[in-house]
């Protein structure tokens, strides 16, 4: 007898067979009423269709294809554990830029995995189904590996086991947490373009240069593999992300106000994260890839303007924040890193001043604003902590009521005053670090007012450990704070006399010297 | 602009007066002393006199700054947010008009920061 044998499936036929045949109208109920998310931010979709699948993964490929990608991480973990990789970092400063990323990345990667399965439940199309789910994935995949590839140096160094208790308490991580947050809670399509978008296509690769780079320079086999390993998967989030973006002009004229002003929302959101990941570049990586300015000016300022160049025959301009953030680039991080390192008792991490050679770095990479406006500041500060006068402002802090950044951006034009903004509704006030934060709250303000501003809720009395009693009279919100964030004290203070400073010294010194 | 969304969308202030039990939150800032990085945030009843802002908040956080000791307290000039308003030391923060999350900013002029930085 013969036997038929089945031909083998071409690519393309398998990749409809295991996507868009998969899905079906819903007859039961009406397709608008199990999607109803897809139609209440304006956005006009006329046919589904014409989404293009920018890749054409199936989903078996693509389990294939991320599992040899993990068994290649994780044995070069496990070697570089087994070797005391820790040890082979530049200086004991960089466990900072580690902490700093835990408390503030894994868990957004995290908050990202929630909203791209929500998006692929939320749309039509099953092309941008599939997409998002295998996204959801990738992103719950860097979540685990962060965490994993971090997990060994918290054997070792203090401040990193309470992260995910302090994500959603913590001023510091306020600002994130809050990013996400406002996009996960808008609709399918803002999210896309918040996510998808802005921070997957305009701004990864700012995040990129610190984390992966700045782990290979400063001998973090370990975070540096974890980076290459999610790389591939970004080229996958920026497509979709830039997908999206054209599937939505192409199919409504009306709907280009719409993504014109999720653009300019979100880049900005997007800029003020960033604050503090060129803080990491300018100040707390020992051995330092470029300045934030530089790769400002590669990665947004060029790309960024060759993308929207791109962009424009749809009708998108620039975002409306672009000549702000090039004037800022010159000062943000100085300005962040000043914040952080006046209030030493409110991190787990250390920050420290930079020593001679470092400033030297600084003024070099921002001769327009490094000498005349910030050396000086920190060569006082340090004459201080040499005399035993370490600052610390014991103070809570004012912010914005939109990024949640504290208010300490300067006055666009004039870097010695700080800029304010304010506006009332139903009769609160409301305050803002920029315009484009005001904007933004205006537009949404019954969204805005419900933002969780830690200094706030700690006057309250919200954020107490049980037991302490926040209506006795002498209630005083700072001294109980730190213990309702869980703050190892060890991890506080300035790096210069902390444990981790001594430790990783002395076990240096036992691995290299007889 | 109202929010679209698909259900009612009503929900409350975070930072709504009464949930301050009979206190109101006040921002101070002195300007051109960024060393300091951002106002802060305290939460006080409407009857605190002015001047304990003056002798125990802004002491307590900025005499740190060499320029703390120099202010001539006569020239200071004090706004509330952009307004310019002259506050009597002796009298109560809602006698002197300053209401839940008023921002105070003072000046002290000729006094810059560490070597006319602003900072
Ligand atoms: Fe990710
Ligand atoms: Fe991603
Ligand atoms: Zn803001």
């Amino acid at each position: 007898m013969d036997m038929k044998v089945a031909k083998k499936l071409g690519l393309k036929e398998r990749y409809t067979l295991m996507t868009r045949d998969l899905a079906w109208d819903t007859t039961y109920q009406p397709m608008d009423k199990v999607f109803p998310q897809v139609t209440f931010e304006g956005i006009k979709i006329h046919d589904w269709d014409k989404w293009e699948d920018p890749f054409r993964l199936t989903m078996d490929a693509y389990w294939k294809y991320q599992a040899e990608k993990e068994r290649k991480l994780y044995a070069i973990l496990d070697a570089f554990n087994q070797n005391n990789g820790h040890l082979s970092v530049t200086d004991a400063r960089y466990m900072n830029v580690l902490k700093l990323f835990l408390g503030s990345t894994p868990p957004l990667e995290l908050m990202a995995a929630r909203g791209f399965s929500m998006v692929g439940r939320q749309m039509v199309g099953a092309g941008p189904r599939v997409a998002c789910q295998m996204q959801a994935v990738d992103e719950y995949r860097h979540f685990q590996t962060q965490i994993h590839s971090i997990s060994n140096y918290n054997k070792f160094y203090n401040g990193m086991d309470e992260f995910a208790h302090q994500q959603s308490r913590m001023w510091y991580l306020s600002d994130g947490k809050s990013f996400f947050d406002d996009a996960i809670t808008a609709g399918p399509f803002e999210f896309m373009v918040a996510i998808g978008f802005a921070f997957e296509y305009v701004l990864t690769n700012i995040l990129f240069v610190p984390f992966i780079s700045g782990a290979a320079y400063n001998g973090d086999m370990a975070a540096m593999t974890v980076g290459f390993s999610a790389q591939s998967d970004e080229a996958r989030h920026m497509t979709l992300g830039l997908e999206c973006i054209k599937f939505m002009l192409e199919q409504d004229p009306d709907n280009l106000p719409i993504v014109q002003r999720w653009i300019d929302k979100w880049t900005w959101r997007g800029t003020r994260k960033l604050a503090s990941v060129g803080m990491m570049m300018d100040y707390m990586l020992p051995k330092r890839i470029m300045s934030f300015k530089e790769a400002w000016e590669i990665y947004f300022e060029q790309n960024g303007a060759a993308l929207f160049t791109d962009l424009a025959r749809y009708g998108i301009t620039v975002p409306k924040c672009f000549s702000q953030t090039i004037e800022e680039k010159e000062h943000v991080t100085h300005q962040s890193w000043i914040g952080f390192y006046m209030k030493p008792d409110a991190t787990p991490f250390h920050t420290w001043i930079p020593g001679k050679e470092e400033l030297d770095w600084l003024s070099e990479k921002y001769p327009n604003t490094f000498d005349k406006y910030y050396r000086p500041v920190y060569e006082f500060l340090d004459q201080q902590e040499k005399t035993g006068n370490r600052f610390n402002n014991k103070t809570q802090p004012m912010n914005c009521q939109v990024c949640v950044s504290t208010i300490k951006f300067n006055e666009p034009g004039d870097p010695m005053s700080t800029c304010f903004r304010e506006t009332r509704y139903k009769g609160e006030k409301f305050h803002f670090c920029s315009d484009h934060c005001k904007d933004i709250f205006e537009h949404e303000p019954e969204k805005y007012v419900q933002t969780y501003i830690s200094s706030h809720q700690g006057l309250q009395g919200n954020c107490a450990p049980e037991g302490v009693d926040v209506n006795a009279p002498d209630f005083n919100p700072g001294d109980h704070i730190a213990d309702y964030w869980k703050l190892d004290k060890r991890a506080t203070g300035d790096f210069n006399g902390s444990e981790d400073q001594k430790n990783f010294a002395a076990w240096r010194d036992q691995a290299t010297k007889n | 602009m109202a929010i679209k969304a698909l259900a009612d969308y009503d929900f409350p202030s975070s930072d709504a007066l009464e949930n301050y039990k009979g206190k109101q939150l006040l921002y101070i800032n002195w300007e051109r002393h960024r060393m300091f990085s951002r106002p802060f945030v305290l939460a006080l009843t409407p009857d605190t006199p002015f001047s304990v802002i003056v002798d125990q908040y802004i002491t307590n956080c900025y005499s740190y700054h060499p320029d703390f000791a120099h202010i001539d307290w006569t020239q200071v000039v004090w706004q509330n947010s952009d307004t310019v308003f002259h506050p009597d030391m002796t009298k109560s923060l809602q006698e002197n008009g300053i209401g839940h999350k008023d921002l105070i900013r003072f000046t002290t002029p000729g006094l810059d920061g560490i070597a006319g930085t602003g900072y």
